[in-house]
């Protein structure tokens, strides 16, 4: 029973953890960034300030706003957060990891996605609705790419399970799947068009036109964009931990002793580190592309998966 | 047979009987005291509903299977009639949407006596009677003479239902259509029984069953039952009455059509290759799985494109059969295969998703059908705002898309994900190319799901956000205590299957026990909190925990954020600093559709139609401009069409031998006796 609680305890303080480090992520991404592209970089700890800053504002709301637009931010928080519980972070084996599976992981995303949508349309301005829209299409385009790179996973390690995922592919070794291969491009493409990144949208952007997820976000102040802006770093950061838990998970712990915590701690966060930097080269060396030039990205994101998924029944079990 | 294991059949019989007399009450509110008959007819559709549920219940929960035969009609034909749990799981499911429909129906059905286009009410209640009485009866059917007998009655009450509306001419052309592919699909039903009746010798289940077919009419004893009860449940490409017929109906019984009526072609197909036929085999899964695949995604592409509510939400019953028919595809692969606990596992699935689609479908037909009755407004481009004037109903209907979208932690995920969980484990069977298949149907599934998501964010977003449309939307007020109750019930029971799956495997394990011989111990070996449908180490997931997590952020959240916090303050929304915003400038249906359209452009035939009228000046000036689309099912122009071209031709062709002579046609039967005279010799 006691060691039950600790298990517990720990999973709690590692879900607030991975939610306390999303902003600090935000902020290594944005100094990396303008590092290289040869601007003064704010302080790493900025992301916080805009947070407290947002948090401490008088909330003003649209005048046709309704409740559901009032309760969105929570639930697309709440989802949000139970997606970070489920994802390892510094150990495997925690029981909150049992909560969902990879599959129920997309479905939280697509939760916070449907909320979002409803709240873009409920003000009835014509940029809510633009965002709505193009928001539905990509994510409509990117979850079944997305679970299918997640079945390729999922046919090798016998698993939706990521954290069971995380430690066979952690005692298989480096073993070189082709399958594995297809499945890791398209998860990355999926990552960079479902956390807003550039070429699929532009966080940085403030010209209307070319906003997918800001467009519809636009009518929010105060606590409320607070809370949504701060799910959106915690969703950039679980699909890091996700490519780094599926690809890289040396020196995550399998044990809760708290030398190989430690270990885990430091590798996680070597492993993030180094991921951001690819993150902003591969911004920095894109461009933004047209939005109807999206759905080619994700349709080619869907076949790299389809490859990977069809290399594993030809080449790795045989027929 | 003893008191109490005869109870349940009993309780079907009050169920039967409460039903007919819902029947009678309606004729007799011809004469007297029109309202309180009126609202008799549906007291007694709630005790049949009622009496569904416990007889359902009482079978599926203590394992009974219960005989009873008649003696009715002809003297050698004997009515046998028999409760197992799997009629017993489509009782509770009717049950409960009849249950829903006696609640809403009389604040609802009102609105026909009155206005312009004033409708008698009783046929309304005596054909909704048979229409239930239909299902009922044909659910605890145990030969073949009475399943037909009351299928029959089902298809038939069921046109007169939609053809409930006559003035329009659009409804009774979609009547016609309803009635003209039912006929076609008993027809081949009646085919698929006649196979095993000649193989079993004889009308009764219990014959059939013991029949010995060869696996070639086996399969044709198959190929009829699923085009015949797949033609009453919507499949691709049988589909086209479905998005006309439904609609039509008055709102209460597009739920009873769209929840209750196409599950019992998926009833007929479970019983009948489950049951009667048995040993599946799993080629019928591959077609199965294939039709299913094709169902769910064209049904999902061809809603998105509808912008009458109503009949966007017919589209979606096409796509949640094909999901309901994967599943059970997904089963007869792995059955036919020889894995019997992952064939139990699809099964449930696709079970489970049926019950679920029962209670969402009949949920949002029932809330469009709210909208209907203080808008009149069908068409999504005219509502807009009704969260604020409708706030309940709004809440219920967003409840029931959350639930269609597949979203946790609501009822349709859970079906969806055993049916992913299924598929995942095609890497057990030795076809290469069923390993391959299987998870491609999987990919599809997902994208289904997401795209369900983008079209139920469209018809909730346009019809209940954003600004009112109409003047008589902006007016609306919420509707009566009744129709929220039907409502409620279904979003309550929508919720609890999501949250609660162990229980509810638990409680269809006998269905599987009597089809299969197998239960699935596995997915509820961990307790009620966690669903492992397979191993804890392959898959779990625990909805209680989803449920409370969103409940605690939610309530955490606003308790810390808004401690000490200044009021909310309210402005206008952002309108570029261009001046006022109208509700003209929000994105329409049309317009909320048009980057899938795009990008999915040649599922559809598009007619897209831009008029513009411009001022012959020194500057051209637009005055006015008139857009119209149109999307067309190509099922229905390459398939339907053509093959009514022909079949008018070839009427044509023959038409030369009716001259409209008495003589001729003497002849003709005088030649025929002959003929026939001839043979017998």
């Amino acid at each position: 029973m006691d060691s039950q609680l600790i298990e517990w305890v720990l999973a709690a303080a590692q879900g607030l953890l991975f939610i306390a480090a999303a902003p600090l992520l935000a902020g290594w991404l944005q100094r990396v960034k303008c590092h290289l592209q040869n601007r003064e970089a704010p302080s790493v700890w900025q992301p916080y300030r805009n947070l407290s800053k947002l948090m401490g504002k008088r909330m003003v709301l649209a005048e046709n706003a309704s409740w559901l637009f009032r309760a969105t931010p929570y639930i697309v928080f709440g989802a949000t957060l139970l997606a970070a519980a489920v994802v390892p972070l510094v150990a495997v084996h925690l029981p909150t990891a049992a909560i969902a599976d990879m599959i129920v992981l997309v479905a939280f995303f697509a939760l916070g996605r449907f909320f979002t949508a409803l709240a873009g349309l409920d003000i009835g301005t014509a940029f809510g609705g633009m965002g709505a829209s193009r928001e539905m299409m990509v994510g409509a385009l990117a979850e079944p790419a997305m679970l299918m790179a997640v079945f390729t996973l999922s046919m090798t390690a016998n698993t939706t399970n990521l954290s069971v995922a995380t430690e066979y592919l952690l005692h298989a070794g480096l073993v070189l799947r082709p399958s594995f291969l297809f499945a890791l491009l398209a998860l990355a493409m999926v990552a960079v068009a479902e956390s807003s990144r550039v070429p699929v949208d532009n966080p940085a952007t403030h010209l209307e036109l070319t906003m997918l997820h800001e467009a519809m976000i636009l009518e929010y102040g105060g606590r409320h964009l607070a809370l949504i802006e701060w799910a959106s770093q915690i969703k950039l950061m679980i699909y890091s931990v996700f490519i780094i838990d599926l690809y890289l998970p040396l020196g995550i712990a399998t044990d809760l002793g708290a030398k190989s915590l430690a270990i885990g701690v430091v590798a996680v966060t070597a492993k993030l580190m180094g991921l951001a930097v690819l993150l902003v080269v591969w911004e920095t060396v894109l461009a933004k592309m047209r939005l109807f030039r999206v759905p080619q990205f994700l349709g080619f994101a869907f076949m790299l998966s389809l490859l990977g998924m069809l290399t594993h029944v030809v080449l790795e079990t045989g027929i | 047979m003893s008191a109490t294991i005869g109870t349940p059949l009993l309780l079907a019989y009050g169920a039967v009987v409460c039903t007919l007399l819902s029947g009678a009450v309606s004729l007799l509110a011809v004469r007297r005291h029109p309202d309180f008959l009126h609202f008799g007819s549906f007291l007694f559709l709630f005790f049949a509903g009622a009496a569904s549920i416990g007889a359902g219940g009482w079978t599926l929960l203590a394992n009974l299977t219960v005989t009873d035969r008649f003696q009715l009609g002809l003297p050698w034909l004997d009515w046998h009639l028999r409760i197992d749990p799997l009629s017993g799981f489509f009782l509770v499911l009717l049950g409960t949407l009849v249950v829903a429909i006696s609640l809403y129906g009389p604040s609802y059905t009102r609105e026909f006596g009155r206005g312009e286009h004033a409708q008698p009410l009783p046929p309304l209640g005596v054909f909704t009677a048979l229409f239930v009485l239909g299902m009922q009866v044909m659910l605890i059917a145990d030969d073949a003479l009475v399943f037909m007998i009351f299928w029959e009655m089902m298809s038939l009450s069921g046109y007169f239902l939609v053809v409930y509306q006559h003035q329009h001419a659009a409804n009774r052309q979609a009547a016609f259509l309803y009635l003209l592919l039912a006929h076609v699909g008993a027809l081949v039903i009646l085919l698929s029984f006649g196979v095993l009746a000649a193989f079993g010798g004889g009308l009764t289940f219990d014959q059939m069953r013991a029949a010995k077919l060869t696996p070639l009419w086996a399969t044709v004893a198959f190929a009829c039952a699923f085009t015949g009860f797949g033609t009453k449940s919507g499949m691709v490409p049988l589909h086209v009455w479905l998005p006309d017929a439904h609609p039509v109906a008055p709102s209460h019984i597009s739920a009873l059509m769209s929840g209750a009526m196409i599950k019992m072609g998926i009833y007929g197909i479970v019983r009948l290759s489950y049951d009667l036929i048995g040993n599946v085999r799993w080629e019928w899964g591959m077609v199965v799985l294939i039709i299913g695949t094709a169902s769910s995604l064209l049904g999902v592409l061809y809603a998105l494109m509808q912008h009458d509510l109503k009949r966007l939400l017919a589209y979606h019953s096409i796509e949640n059969i094909g999901i309901i028919l994967m599943g059970l595809g997904l089963s007869m692969i792995f059955l036919g295969s020889g894995h019997k606990m992952l064939g139990t596992l699809g099964l449930v699935a696709a079970l489970y998703h049926t019950i679920n689609h029962a209670l969402f479908k009949g949920l949002l037909f029932l809330g469009a059908g709210a909208v209907l009755y203080r808008t009149h407004a069908r068409d999504l481009d005219h509502m807009g705002g009704l969260i604020h004037r409708m706030p309940i109903t709004a809440f219920l209907f967003l409840v029931g898309c959350v639930a269609i979208s597949a979203l946790p932690p609501f009822n349709g995920f859970v079906s969806e994900w055993l049916t992913f969980q299924t598929a995942l484990q095609a890497p057990v069977l030795k076809d290469g190319l069923l390993r391959t298949m299987i998870p491609i149907a999987a990919a599809l599934l997902a994208l289904t799901g997401a795209l369900a998501a983008a079209c139920f964010v469209k018809a909730f977003g346009i019809a209940f956000l954003g600004q009112p449309r109409t003047r008589r939307v902006a007016r609306a007020r919420e509707v009566p205590v009744g129709m929220l109750a039907g409502m409620g019930l279904l979003a309550l029971l929508c919720l609890l299957l999501g949250v609660l799956p162990t229980t509810m495997i638990e409680a269809m394990a006998p269905i599987t026990q009597l089809l299969v011989r197998d239960a699935l111990p596995s997915a509820t070996a961990q307790g009620w909190l966690w669903l492992t449908p397979i191993s804890p180490q392959v898959a779990s997931y625990s909805a209680p925990f989803v449920l409370v997590a969103i409940i605690l952020v939610f309530g955490l959240g606003r308790l810390i954020l808004k401690r000490g916090a200044e009021p909310t303050r309210r402005a206008d929304a952002w309108d570029c600093g261009f001046g006022h915003l109208t509700q003209r400038m929000q994105y329409t249906s049309t317009a909320f559709s048009q980057p899938i359209r795009r990008v999915f452009r040649g599922v559809w035939k598009v007619e897209e139609h831009i008029e513009t009228l411009a001022d012959a000046g020194s500057i051209p000036r637009v005055t006015s401009l008139h857009y119209s689309l149109h999307t067309h099912d190509w099922a229905w122009l390459k398939g339907y069409l053509p093959i009514g071209r022909t079949v008018l031709a070839a009427a044509n062709r023959i038409g030369f031998i009716q001259t409209g002579n008495i003589h001729t046609y003497l002849k003709f039967s005088f030649v025929t006796l002959l003929t026939f005279l001839w043979i017998v010799s």
